[in-house]
């Protein structure tokens, strides 16, 4: 709104009142700044750096391998001692945090082990999304032929409900690591190309996107250039947005028995082990339901924040 | 109460500002009245503070700018901290507001009937049939016509000058004592201009309303002011009747401001008709065919038979109202968009239908200078990058442009050390300035400006427009000045073409044209433009 452009002697005639102007050095805070002042960022974002640091850290943390199991100690109730094997043999004397699943296992260390599972997930998954959402979205905006079938076949893709379509891929798959990854990631791409899209459609009517066009810049160079490091933020807030999702739906999958195997310790195998007995011993749902829930929780705080922060006109949109 | 008694007083008005501005004030204690049937101009460059006053009059400041100190007095009444309730019944019964952009300010679900209607409703006892009589002769008196059609109209489906006159219908309907216009006609053509402040002159007249109008434009307060106030960064620094400020300013920034007003009157210039033709464009046209996928095809004819040349060291000004296809033309000669027919002679290539990589040789020797400064600058691009990005992509090695862009921020008359900051750091007039230095990196032939000082405030147009002049004089290039604002097309324009729908309708050495102008529409334009007989001083 201000405009501190008038300098003292503008009004005389002479050319030589065009005094030479330095430039306006503005005491705005940088993006940067301001994002590290907000506070659903600082919250969120603290809660996901201590679980990082769990994740990185869950062999020293108390645990034992989440495999590891002994009948001896099946059912153990959050805070009892029991004893378990190991893989040569030994037994060892082991107090279970959390309890223990039917077939003796260490919950805690599950859970612990499972963060490591959720938080790749939810990384992968956003990064392999927004990384096709990109290509097609700016493939579909510059590409005038293309955008028609490409979008309609997005359109068709969103069409189906995103679960279905998971399992779908992992059943034909088999489930490992990176299948499920992308089983995640496919029903997501489609958003994220419509975004990229809708921001490539209105960059390149920008007059710097046309001062570059009359300058003989390539169109590829256009796009790298000019287009893609202007759509960079509200691109940050959405993936922020497909990680939270990509958690929960590995999740889910695994509680559906069709995402990793039964043995790899993710939350949603501990709560699908637990579902059976879960009058008796609720822990086994509720501990990974917790992490889960705050996990969740705390992605998407961030992402409210840097919405906020790198994305106004989006935040007010709501 | 005193029949002569003001009736708007605001006394040692001063307004906060939220930290980290670049000032500690809004504005900082501003006195001024405005009597019954009168007309206050309050007048300011962009940031001056004029809208935060008409705001804090009708109580719709944001919390963020609090009102510090002084007084609003409202037919003596003081409402400076009124209760909402209370500044609920005194808007449009006393005191109305009409914006800068009636698109925005009409609700768009709502027919214009129902949205003066809405007015009625809520602040008078009167039955649906009284009301529907009075919006009927509300919309009659702001010489709408055909009111029931437009009662039943969406704002969308009305041109700019009608939604303007709902506004003012909406504004006045229920009389008023205050009428605060901010920019009211700032988004309007100049013959809608006009149009809209004869009617408001009139209706004012008629009402004996007071009237708080808030423009940037030297022109309209010559037009319609009795009384002006000028605005500097939340100072009012003088206060007079119109003759005193306008004629015979005694304040340093008021003779600034009024002496870069550019002034219609135009001399004789020397053309070389000698000169090399630089671009020539012959029944140059641009048609938009828009084919849905049902009903039948619509086609727009955006400019046809458009003929012209430029020749070295001459500026070619293209005037017209908004959508005569001036920019059409612009962009067709830079080949950002395809022309339909026709052949845009650069030298001796024809452009107009060449396929993108026979074109890019040629691209470099026409450059465009844009409206807006805030949106021709990558944001996340340093200075330095923008401008040699176009050497770069026709192979001259990076030192050398670099060496180059620097000689070209001095040209431009900004500090080296804008090289290496970031478009934000700039205001508007330094930013086009920037553009400016661009588009020579190119070393063009032709330098295409679009609308390229429209968007920026009187004194700093006139640096702008100044600096226009000295690199055309000292490069010898040739130019193509799009603009809507005859003052400043007579600034700069050695020839003239006036496009109406899609033509050009005269064309013609600069001087001539404005003399004498032929065509109806060139005279109906020209008659249009705002304070064209005051005799401006300073």
């Amino acid at each position: 709104m201000t405009e501190p452009a008038t300098t003292p002697d503008a009004g005389r005639t002479s050319l030589e009142s065009l005094s030479v102007e330095s430039a306006t050095i503005v005491s705005q805070p940088s993006v940067w700044q301001r994002v590290r002042r907000n506070t659903s960022v600082r919250i969120g974002g603290l809660i996901l750096l201590v679980l990082v640091a769990v994740a990185v850290a869950a062999p020293w943390l108390g645990t034992v391998d989440p495999s590891l199991f002994d009948p001896v100690s099946r059912d153990l109730l959050p805070g009892q001692t029991g004893e378990i094997t190991t893989l040569d043999g030994d037994t060892l004397e082991h107090r279970f945090i959390m309890g223990s699943d039917s077939f003796g296992r260490d919950v805690y260390s599950r859970v612990i082990y499972g963060t490591r599972v959720s938080l790749i997930v939810g990384l992968a998954t956003a990064i392999v999304a927004v990384a096709f959402g990109v290509l097609f979205g700016l493939l579909s905006g510059f590409i005038r032929w293309l955008d028609g079938p490409l979008m309609r076949f997005m359109d068709g893709l969103m069409a189906i409900p995103a679960i279905l379509i998971a399992i779908a891929l992992v059943a034909m798959w088999r489930g490992t690591l990176p299948t499920v990854v992308i089983a995640i990631a496919i029903p997501e791409i489609p958003r994220v190309t419509r975004l990229v899209r809708s921001m490539v459609l209105t960059i390149r009517e920008e007059p710097y996107v046309e001062a570059a066009v009359s300058m003989g810049t390539p169109t590829p160079l256009i796009m790298w250039r000019h287009i893609l490091p202007n759509t960079v933020a509200p691109l940050i807030v959405q993936a922020t947005f497909i990680c939270a999702s990509g958690i929960l739906v590995e999740a889910i999958l695994s509680f559906l028995g069709v995402g990793l195997p039964p043995d790899i310790p993710t939350w949603g195998n501990v709560m699908a082990e637990g579902r059976a007995q879960f009058n008796q011993y609720p822990h086994n749902i509720f501990f990974p339901g917790l992490f889960l829930a705050v996990t969740v929780l705390a992605v998407n705080i961030l992402g409210d924040g840097l919405r906020d922060t790198l994305d106004p006109k989006m935040a007010k949109r709501g | 109460m005193n029949a002569d008694a003001p009736i708007l007083q605001v006394e040692q008005l001063t307004v906060g500002l939220p930290g980290g501005g670049d000032r500690a004030v809004a504005v900082r204690e501003v006195s001024f009245s405005v009597g019954r049937g009168e007309i206050l101009c309050l007048v300011g460059e962009s940031g001056s503070g004029k809208s935060v006053i008409a705001q804090g009059v009708m109580g719709l400041l944001p919390r963020q700018l609090p009102i510090l100190s002084g007084r609003i007095l409202l037919q003596g009444e003081d409402i400076t901290h009124a209760p909402l309730s209370r500044l609920r019944e005194l808007r449009a019964t006393r005191m109305s507001m009409i914006f800068q952009e009636p698109m925005t300010a009409l609700n768009p679900v709502m027919t214009c009937g129902d949205q003066i209607d809405e007015v009625l409703a809520e602040h008078t006892r009167l039955s649906p049939a009284e009301r529907r009589a009075k919006v009927r002769a509300i919309i009659e008196e702001v010489l709408l016509p055909d009111p029931d059609r437009m009662m039943a109209s969406y704002p969308h489906q009305l041109s700019g000058g009608q939604r303007q006159r709902i506004m003012i219908a909406m504004a006045l309907v229920l009389e008023p004592v205050l009428l605060i216009a901010d920019e009211p006609t700032t988004a309007l053509d100049v013959t809608t201009q006009k149009q809209v402040l004869e009617l408001m002159l009139q209706l004012q007249r008629k009402h004996g309303t007071g009237v708080l109008f808030i423009t940037h434009d030297f022109g309209v307060v010559a037009e319609i002011a009795q009384r002006v106030a000028v605005l500097r960064l939340g100072d009012m620094v003088e206060v007079g009747t119109k003759a005193e400020v306008l004629q015979q300013p005694r304040h340093d920034y008021t003779k600034m401001l009024i002496g870069a007003v550019p002034t219609l009157r135009l001399a004789e210039r020397p053309v070389d008709d000698k000169a090399p033709v630089v671009l020539r464009a012959r029944g140059l046209a641009k048609t938009y065919v828009d084919k849905g996928w049902f009903g039948k095809a619509r086609t727009v004819y955006a400019a046809q038979d458009v003929n012209f040349e430029i020749r070295r060291g001459q500026t070619l000004g293209i005037v017209g109202e908004s959508g005569s296809g001036k920019s059409t033309v612009a962009r067709c000669v830079v080949r950002l968009i395809d022309p339909s027919a026709g052949e845009v002679r650069l030298g001796q290539d024809d452009i107009a239908q060449l396929p993108p990589r026979a074109l890019r040789p040629l691209r470099k020797r026409v450059q465009i200078v844009f409206q807006d400064p805030y949106r021709s600058l990558n944001p996340r691009r340093t200075i330095a990058e923008a401008m040699i990005e176009g050497p770069l992509n026709y192979g001259v090695p990076r030192a050398q442009a670099l060496a180059k862009a620097r000689e070209l921020v001095a040209l431009v008359r900004m500090d080296a050390s804008a090289m290496d900051r970031y478009p934000h750091q700039f205001s508007g007039g330094q930013r086009q300035r920037l553009c400016i230095a661009r588009a020579l990196m190119m070393d063009p032939e032709l330098l295409v400006a679009d609308e390229a000082v429209s968007a920026l405030d009187v004194s700093v147009q006139a640096q702008v427009l100044r600096l226009f002049e000295e690199i055309k004089a000292r490069l010898d290039l040739a130019m193509l000045f799009i603009t809507h604002d005859l003052r400043v097309a007579s600034q700069v324009c050695d020839q003239l073409a006036v496009m109406s729908q899609g033509r050009v309708v005269e064309y013609g050495p600069a001087h001539r044209v404005f003399a004498a102008p032929e065509h109806e529409y060139t005279k109906a334009l020209f008659a249009a433009a705002p304070g064209r007989d005051f005799a401006f001083g300073g």
